[in-house]
Parts: structure tokens; C-alpha cells; sequence
């Protein structure tokens, strides 16, 4: 049977991207920041799963206002980086797995969640820039990524509950799969930032970090926070949080398992206009 | 019934709803055709015109014309969408963000170089944070003749 091995969790700021595009992870600027995920290249290396299954959001590059879907699960057998207007990141072509996400959406579906399923679709920083920091800039992909686009963009975006929820159905799903396959399901976004009007460039390091608190040890509780308290306290766009919740809702202990053990935590402030957040957990084995 | 918004009283900020997605659906959708190049080119040759090719109210056209990135949020706009044009003028996230609050680049970067704008003050008109309206604009830029 397959089974979620462990749960990362990142922000997807842009600008990271262009960093290590550009070469710029040694400038002084950047340099702080990439030395929090050194740990995680190493840890991810060592612990290398079968399947990435990546809980991200599309910014408005294969979703337009013509279709927006809460949750899309990525079925296709690849997926190339998109052009969001600076050209696409030379990264490397996403493989999908196919079989496994068309599983996951026939349970997650039939566990209440309407799914809508994407057999096409470009990839855009939310989900390449995760994998440049955990891979750095390999020539290809360690394994195999499920993309699972959250909306978060437009109001109301699925609420943490509900996240937290469907990660447990995504459990569920992924050990009902009868390959013996390792899975990290990874939730990325974050952490407190707002990129409009005259409140840009919101930062609220204590509320980022009491977040990762919770997280890790109360994440049901967590789950019933309202949005209002994510977009008054972190910022517009930290609303992206969310979507770390359905990466802990498919931890063991949230099934009566045993809690997590917490192998690396980082944080850090700024990263253009972002706090970052970084967070490893492993199932027990 | 009234649908529940208990978002607007924060400053400085507008959540992009069901109700700013229908006004402003005309110019997010001439924002996403900026992802190819072709009309990246088309564009910045002709405004205007190419401008006049979308179902976009006049205030619209003229907001993004002036690059006001607030008027295009107050018109419908989202900064994700409002980003294309961004990109095609060649503009960072961060120097399209920074342009939102009468900072210069240089203001808006050392802020977030010294921790980012503070949370306090900032939750609800009415306090006396940066974001709030009395308190704009914030900077040397905003405060420069036109």
C-alpha cells in the first residue's frame, strides 16, 4: 500500500525563483534565506519519496477569470512551466503520476470533495519555486509531482477547515492505493504578505510564527480559524495559508497515529515582500 | 439576507470577491492576454488601441494607462492579473507592490529590508497605522508634483 511518509511545507515567493534563476542565492540579500533550506536539500536527498503530491495556487496564469476552480488536481503525465510574463523559468518539465492522481480523485470525490480534474494545464511559480528549494536546480525533477492547484484568489477561497479535511481524505485516498509507494504531500504559500494597496508590504512575524506552532501541535484547532483573521492579521495574500492545512490533515495523527516529528523549522523575513516560513514533518515510520 | 463581507473594514486593502471579479472580469481578462508575447508586443506599441480592442470601461482603460494600480484594484482589478502588466514594463512584484503606497522603490524595499510594515495600527479603520487613509500617501514619491 502506498503511504504519506512526511509533509513540507514553504512559501513560493516569485522572486525566489528569479534568485536562483539568476544566480543571486549568494548576494547578501538572499544568502540567509537559501541557508534555511540547505537542511532540506540534504533531508530531501536522503528521503527521497516516489510521488510529490504538491498542494499549491495558480496565480491567475492557468486560471483565468473564465474558470475558477476551489480544488484542481493535475492528471496529466507532464506539466511545463508557464509563462507568467517574464518568460517561462528554466526549469525542468514537471512529470506528473497519472495513475495515482486519478486515483486520489475518484476517493477524494467520492469523500465529498468536488475535485475538478486537469488533464492539461502550465505550472507556474507557486508550485517550481517549492521544488527549486528543496532540489536546487537538477536537470530533472527527483520524482514524480501531482499538482493540486487551491484556489486562493478569488473570495471565498475553501476555508481552513475544509482544507484540513480534505487532507484527510487525501490520506486516506493515498493508503488505499495498492503500489507501495512513498508520498510527501507538500502545502506552499505564504507566509504573512499583501501585495496591494496602501497596507502593502504587511509583515506579522508573531502571527507567522505562532501559526507554525500550531501547525505542529494543534492542527485541528487551527483549522477553525475564520479567513478574516488570516487576511486582517497577515495580509491579503496571506490567505495562501490555508492550503498548509490540507498537507497536515493528511498526517498519521490526525487519524489517532502518533504526532510527527518535527525535523526542521525556519522563518524568515523578507524575501521581497514576504515573510517565508519552512516547516518538515515526518510520519513515524 | 446580506452575504457576510466582514472583510472591509480593513485599511488599505480590498479583497477581490465575487463582486470585484464581475466588475473588473473585462480588465483581468485584457491583463492574462499579456502572457503572450505577440500581445506583450502589440500592446506597448499601441496602447490604446490595443486597449479599445477589450469591453473595458473608460475608467479602466485610463487606470491602467496612468499605471494606478489602486485605481485598477478599486475598478475590479487583482494584483495577480494586474501582474501581466507589470511584467510587460518589465517591473518586479515588488516595485509594482511598492508603487501602491506613495513609497519610492528605495522606501518601500528598506522597509521591508527592516522586518515590513508593521501589523499595528493596521487591522481596522480607524487606528492610526501607515495604511491608513489620513496617512497617505506614505512617502517621497507620492508626495512629488505630478
Amino acid at each position: 500500500m502506498a503511504r504519506i511518509t512526511a509533509s513540507v511545507y514553504t512559501s513560493h515567493v516569485p522572486a525566489i525563483g528569479a534568485a536562483i534563476d539568476l544566480s543571486k542565492t549568494a548576494e547578501p540579500y538572499w544568502q540567509p534565506l537559501f541557508k534555511g533550506y540547505e537542511f532540506s536539500k540534504k533531508w530531501l536527498a536522503a528521503n527521497r519519496p516516489d510521488v510529490i503530491f504538491l498542494v499549491y495556487n495558480d496565480h491567475a496564469t492557468a486560471f483565468s477569470l473564465d474558470m475558477i476552480p476551489t480544488f484542481a488536481i493535475g492528471t496529466a503525465a507532464q506539466f511545463e512551466p508557464a509563462d507568467e510574463g517574464w518568460g517561462p523559468r528554466p526549469v525542468p518539465t514537471v512529470i506528473g503520476h497519472p495513475e495515482l492522481a486519478a486515483h486520489i480523485a475518484q476517493s477524494v470525490i467520492q469523500d465529498d470533495f468536488d475535485l475538478t480534474i486537469v488533464n492539461r494545464m502550465d505550472v507556474d511559480h507557486g508550485l517550481t519555486v517549492p521544488l527549486s528549494l528543496m532540489c536546487g536546480q537538477p536537470q530533472a525533477w527527483p520524482c514524480p509531482v501531482i499538482p493540486f492547484a487551491v484556489n486562493v484568489v478569488q473570495y471565498p477561497v475553501p476555508s481552513g477547515r475544509r482544507c484540513f479535511n480534505l487532507g484527510r481524505a487525501l490520506r486516506k485516498a493515498v493508503e488505499s492505493y495498492d503500489e507501495p509507494l512513498k508520498v510527501q504531500v507538500w502545502g506552499t504559500g505564504g507566509m504573512s504578505h499583501q501585495l496591494q494597496g496602501p497596507r502593502a508590504g504587511l509583515i506579522n512575524a508573531a502571527w507567522d510564527n505562532a501559526f507554525l506552532d500550531r501547525l505542529i501541535a494543534d492542527p485541528a484547532g487551527l483549522a477553525e480559524v475564520p479567513h478574516i483573521e488570516y487576511v486582517r492579521e497577515a495580509g491579503s495574500e496571506g490567505i495562501e495559508l490555508v492550503m498548509w492545512l490540507i498537507a497536515r490533515g493528511a498526517m498519521s495523527d490526525v487519524a489517532g497515529g502518533p504526532a510527527p516529528r518535527v525535523v526542521h523549522r525556519f522563518f524568515h523575513v523578507p524575501a521581497s515582500n514576504t515573510a517565508v516560513g519552512h516547516l518538515i514533518l515526518e510520519n513515524a515510520q | 439576507m446580506a452575504l457576510n463581507r466582514p472583510y472591509l473594514d480593513i485599511p488599505g486593502t480590498t479583497i477581490f470577491d465575487a463582486e470585484q471579479s464581475r466588475r473588473g472580469y473585462h480588465l483581468n481578462q485584457f491583463c492574462m492576454s499579456l502572457m503572450k508575447a505577440a500581445n506583450r508586443e502589440r500592446f506597448k506599441a499601441n496602447e490604446r488601441a490595443y486597449l479599445d480592442e477589450w469591453p473595458m470601461t473608460e475608467e479602466q482603460k485610463l487606470a491602467v494607462l496612468a499605471r494606478d494600480l489602486n485605481r485598477c484594484i478599486a475598478l475590479g482589478g487583482n494584483i495577480y492579473f494586474l501582474a501581466k502588466i507589470g511584467a510587460t514594463d518589465g517591473k518586479s512584484f515588488q516595485q509594482m507592490a511598492g508603487s501602491m503606497t506613495g513609497m519610492t522603490e528605495a522606501e518601500y524595499r528598506d522597509m521591508m529590508v527592516r522586518g515590513g510594515r508593521a501589523i499595528e495600527g493596521n487591522r481596522r479603520l480607524g487606528e492610526d497605522g501607515d495604511a491608513q487613509p489620513h496617512r497617505q500617501p506614505q512617502g517621497a514619491a507620492g508626495r512629488r508634483e505630478p
